[in-house]
């Protein structure tokens, strides 16, 4: 059994105790404890359930690495799944829940696929659902998502707060093991600005724990004073429990930091999310051990050896009584006599090295552990814990020449340098067959914007495994000399062993687990090999090796060497997958930081917001504005509040807030030249004074924008945009002013936020403004299609006779500081007249009822303007404008093209939105031919009736001919095509 | 994320506050040019792994234009250079043809 030590501990305080529940029982450990410590202090060794298989799993490492221990933790708003138990702080009141199994993490119905696994082999699921089609959505699928996938999603709202961070330096160091602190410290010493980061809470790395001596003292004590000299030096930043994940281009990285996990609902932010930019990135970011692959090596019980002497030094705990050793190296040793030193039985150390020559075995052979050379593990037994090992010669087929009880084994395979941050932005990687591991490749760093090496790796991360190497290289990565001495055994070298015993048959390959959370075994890998897979990327694919939530830490390296092994090549040859940020899972919360709820993203509002929100308008998003969509009274429903706007505009008057209109001015000697480019038809002939409605197209031909331009003074022109599209045309006519006709003088400013901008429409506009008096507004004076400047109820405003309703209308600009105050004189003097505001919906309908094209709706970036029978708003004079040379290829000019008409049905009904006109016959697909389709559907309040406009093949050619139009329902209705100007042909209400 | 010098007012902005514009020293062909030119104008876009010349803005920043050239498989950048040219200045071409030699020009 695993149990807690009655000594021993660096990291806990037996003094302060924490009380906390695994799947419902209550469960003691101490202040200083991960999760995973005081779980197997419990002597709680299984916590999960595998992802395919649902086999037992139990605790296999003691940091990022680990694949197994994972669980939900937290309840309600502070749910969260996937939580790795070994990095998971220890607190009070901590309550965590088993993942992956059902009904109970003891007995899973689940596990069947594990007696069935000689029948879910690599691959299963493409060769599997394949046949029959329907089966997939009906039968497969329903019953897939039922019994994979990690932990569950959280259901509440998350009750945290994130917050984020930028920070810039000169070096960024990564990792707070004996490397990075001495990185830091030389490199501080230098005057660099300098960042340290560290994931976990502690300083130190392994070699606290390993025992190291430096400069003639433990380890301890030159971490503690090194951090002490870099906490007090003003160019230095340190931050623990701070995870970087990824780095990026030109240095940008991020960095998790989890300020309060361990302290939750303490008030802080849970996560602190940096955006880091360094000059240069350092990565001291140690190694990861690799487990062996023998058979039942997922067991729980077996663990990495590194692991198990972190829990007996760093927590004191014991994973097991009696621990068999099993490695390819000298370091596991370190394991062995970890725990013999702490009282606990080891009962034999097998190294598959024929000869043993390092100074620790044969400090393990004095303290009297049995070790046998040459010799490796044919196979774990046990089911919920391991039982007993039965050894093999290392260089045979699995005979079994004794079997040894034990309740834990400690595997080393060796160690692996964590690369991931070289690798993410494209640092390459070296095979060193010495030390059986891919380390960076000093000569193909990653480069920053001048070329030179955006990363540099220190210590373990560099593939320097022995502490005094690691100092040394450490100092040398920041340019420094001189580094402090470390004292450490001789090392013999490691001997890759993949594959325990050497000749395994194909029984024992089918248990040799090479990733535990996604249940990939040798043989799998080898069985994709045989299937013709020789990519290492189509392999993980094919077999899931190396995916979900810890990306393959432990099983990348042993899977592409069996996968070599298997085609017969260099593992050099076949590589590595792409590391791809973040290194450990970052919470979305805190990617999201603030940006959520009400400060999602920027919120535009008009002068007159209040006003509206005061009136109870139903507002909606134009683009970032919120606009009113209506102004519903009490007891109305919003399509009544629409219809009641319109009605009141067409026989009152009517105001709109449309402040939100683009308002752009172009001015200069050639801004005249400019706008003639810009726009389809000429607008440098267009006299002061007057309006002209214009269409803008891209380089293409297709319609983009529109809107009215109004003449300002010889060399001033305000053009107006669509509400959306402001800023988009403006950076437009920036672009072709700045790029393609840079000689040109001419100015361009967004003033649309400058100003408000209302529209009095209606019959009885003219008679609200000559009340509030100060201009004279009569059509004489101010024709349809001109604007004037004057004054208007004291207010100083720019008038413009223009309309989107076809009603008699003003849209009237005043300083947007004044707009509130304009607004509330227009609704005082308004009373009399019935004067309602309305909403965009109104202004919609009333657009749709004259015909007038609405960019978004009747356009989708594949409608040129001839399609919407504006050709009369197309130079033919002009040379040149931005989308002639496209329009004039010849597939636009098509008479199968889908060209504008407007549609009613024959009952009067509205016709849906998104309605299509089918057409004879079948596409290629398979698919109905089409031959229209609706762009704009209303009820029409003034005529009592739908009406609707849409792109139909042949356009007007065809007025009056009836087709069919689908609705939602799979039936069809019957549509008349007619003129889409379905109110006031003439023009007369506008006229006047 | 990409660093880039705007040209104009020198500040050293991160891709953020910048909006890219594709490829750059496209010549523009308008009415009467062929429809091979026009197409190759539209639609044909070089996608180099290596040397790249781009159209970026300042977009968060003082607004202008400015083309840059850059490693487009290891993000070295080689220069940025105002956008009112058609071609890049010569110390730039020089500066790439040193650390590329290989390079095939911007064209």
């Amino acid at each position: 059994m695993s149990s807690r030590l009655a000594k021993g501990g660096r990291l806990i305080d037996r003094t302060t105790a924490c009380e906390f529940s695994f799947n419902g029982k209550r469960l003691k450990g101490y202040k200083g404890d991960t999760l995973a410590a005081a779980l197997l202090a419990n002597d709680q060794m299984l916590v999960g359930r595998s992802f395919k298989y649902h086999r037992p799993r139990g605790i296999v490492g003691s940091g990022a690495e680990e694949p197994n221990a994972l669980v939900n933790m937290g309840t309600g708003g502070r749910f969260e799944p996937n939580q790795r138990t070994t990095t998971t702080e220890l607190f009070d009141g901590l309550t965590s829940t088993s993942q992956n199994h059902w009904p109970s993490l003891e007995f899973d119905i689940g596990v069947v696929n594990n007696y069935a696994a000689r029948f879910l082999p690599a691959g299963f699921y493409y060769k599997t659902f394949i046949h029959p089609r329907f089966a997939w959505k009906h039968v497969f699928e329903p019953i897939v998502r039922q019994s994979a996938g990690l932990g569950q999603v959280p259901k509440e709202r998350d009750a945290d707060r994130y917050e984020q961070a930028y920070a810039f330096c000169d070096l960024l160091i990564v990792g707070g093991g004996i490397a990075g602190l001495q990185a830091a410290l030389t490199a501080a010493k230098a005057g660099k600005r300098i960042w340290l980061v560290e994931q976990t809470a502690h300083w130190g790395g392994r070699a606290v724990v390993d025992g190291v001596e430096i400069e003639g003292q433990p380890a301890e004590v030159w971490v503690n004073a090194t951090l002490a000299a870099l906490s007090k030096m003003e160019n230095v930043t340190i931050r623990n429990r701070c995870m970087a994940a990824g780095s990026y281009d030109h240095g940008y990285v991020l960095a998790d930091e989890k300020v309060a996990d361990h302290t939750p609902g303490d008030g802080r932010p849970r996560h602190r999310l940096w955006r880091i930019r360094a000059g240069q990135i350092v990565t001291a970011t140690g190694a990861i051990e690799r487990p062996l692959s023998f058979a039942g090596n997922d067991i729980p019980g077996v663990m990495l050896a590194g692991a198990v002497r972190d829990y007996v030094i760093n927590f004191g705990v014991a994973p097991g009584d009696r621990t068999v050793v099993v490695t390819n190296n000298d370091d596991a040793y370190r394991t062995a006599i970890a725990l013999k030193e702490a009282g606990l039985e080891v009962p034999v150390i097998l190294d598959a090295r024929a000869n043993l020559t390092g100074e620790l075995p044969a400090k393990a052979r004095a303290m009297g552990i049995r070790v046998e050379a040459g010799k490796g593990i044919a196979k774990v037994k046990g089911g919920k814990r391991v039982t007993s090992v039965a050894i093999c010669a290392q260089a045979g087929q699995g005979a079994v020449l004794e079997e040894i009880s034990c309740d834990a084994v400690a595997m080393s395979g060796g160690w692996s340098p964590v690369v991931h941050l070289w690798s993410h932005c494209g640092g390459k990687l070296n095979w060193d067959t010495a030390k059986a591991h891919f380390a960076p490749d000093p000569a193909r760093p990653p480069l920053n914007h001048d070329g030179s090496a955006l990363v540099v790796t220190a210590g373990s991360a560099s593939g320097h495994l022995l502490a005094d190497e690691v100092l040394a290289d450490a100092t040398r990565a920041v340019g420094g000399e001189g580094a402090p001495s470390a004292k450490v055994p001789h090392e013999a070298p490691i001997e890759a062993v993949w594959v325990m015993p050497q000749g395994a048959p194909v029984e024992l390959r089918a248990k040799m687990w090479l990733d535990y959370q996604n249940d990939v075994k040798v043989s799998d890998v080898q069985l994709a090999a045989r299937e013709g897979y020789t990519s290492v990327e189509h392999t993980k694919r094919y077999t899931t090796l190396g995916m979900a939530t810890d990306q393959g830490k432990l099983s990348n390296i042993n899977g592409l060497a069996i996968l070599a092994d298997s085609l017969s090549t260099a593992i050099p040859q076949v590589g590595t997958t792409t590391f791809r940020p973040p290194y450990t899972p970052v919470t979305i919360g805190a990617l999201a930081g603030e940006a959520r709820g009400e400060i999602f993203q920027p919120l535009r509002r008009t002068p007159v917001y209040d006003w509206h929100m005061a009136q109870n308008a139903y507002m909606e998003p134009v683009g970032l504005w919120r606009r009113p969509y209506c102004y519903p009274r009490a007891g109305e429903t919003h399509e009544q509040a629409v219809h009641r706007e319109v009605l009141n505009t067409r026989t009152n008057v009517g105001l709109l807030d449309a402040s939100t209109l683009g308002k752009i001015i172009v001015k200069g000697p050639d801004a005249g030249k400019f706008l003639d480019m810009l726009y389809t038809n000429v607008m440098s002939n267009l006299g002061i004074g007057k309006c002209r409605y214009g269409l803008m197209c891209n380089e293409q031909g297709f319609l983009s924008d529109d809107g009215v331009v109004a003449r300002i003074d010889e060399d001033t022109w305000l053009c107006h945009t669509t509400s959306g599209g402001a800023d988009r045309i403006h950076a437009w006519m920036e672009d072709w002013l700045q790029c393609e006709w840079w000689d040109w003088q001419v100015y361009t400013a967004n003033v649309t936020e400058q100003y408000a901008q209302f529209a009095v429409v209606g019959p009885k506009a003219r008679k609200l403004l000559e009340k509030l008096g100060g201009m004279d507004v009569s059509k004489e004076t101010l024709p349809f299609m001109q604007w004037a400047d004057g004054v208007l109820g004291g207010f100083r405003v720019r008038a413009y006779r223009i309309s989107f309703s076809g009603e008699l209308s003003y849209e009237i600009a005043v300083p947007a500081s004044e707009g509130r105050a304009f607004w509330d004189a227009l609704v005082a003097a308004g009373a009399e007249f019935g004067l309602m505001p309305y909403g965009t919906e109104g202004l919609h309908i009333m657009r749709a009822e004259k015909g007038f094209i609405m960019i978004g709706d009747e356009t989708d970036g594949t409608v040129i303007p001839q399609d919407l029978n504006l050709g009369w708003a197309i130079s033919k004079k002009k040379a040149d404008y931005l989308g002639k040379r496209g329009q004039e290829r010849p597939y636009l000019a098509s008479p199968d093209r889908w060209k504008l008409v407007g549609l009613e049905t024959l009952d009067g009904s509205v016709i849906q939105d998104g309605a299509y006109a089918p057409a004879p016959g079948f596409n290629a697909n398979g698919q109905r031919n089409t031959q229209g389709r609706v762009t704009s559907t209303y009820y029409s309040p003034t005529l009592k009736r739908g009406i609707a406009m849409g792109l139909v093949k042949g356009g007007l050619s065809r007025i009056g001919e009836v087709i069919e139009m689908t609705k939602l329902d799979g039936s069809t209705q019957q549509v008349r095509i007619c003129d889409p100007v379905f109110y006031d042909k003439e023009g007369e209400k506008q006229n006047v | 994320m990409l660093i880039l010098e705007c040209p104009y007012c020198g500040v050293k902005a991160e891709e953020t506050e910048l909006t890219p514009g594709y490829e750059a020293h496209l010549k523009r062909f308008g009415p009467g040019s062929s429809d091979e030119d026009f197409e190759n104008y539209m639609f044909a876009r070089k996608n180099p792994k290596g040397v790249h010349f781009e159209r970026w803005r300042h977009a968060y920043g003082c607004g202008k234009w400015f083309l840059a050239a850059r490693c487009t498989a290891t993000l070295e950048v080689f220069g940025t250079y105002p956008a009112q040219t058609s071609e890049p200045p010569a110390e730039i071409v020089a500066k790439i043809k040193a650390k590329r030699p290989d390079w095939k020009g911007y064209k």
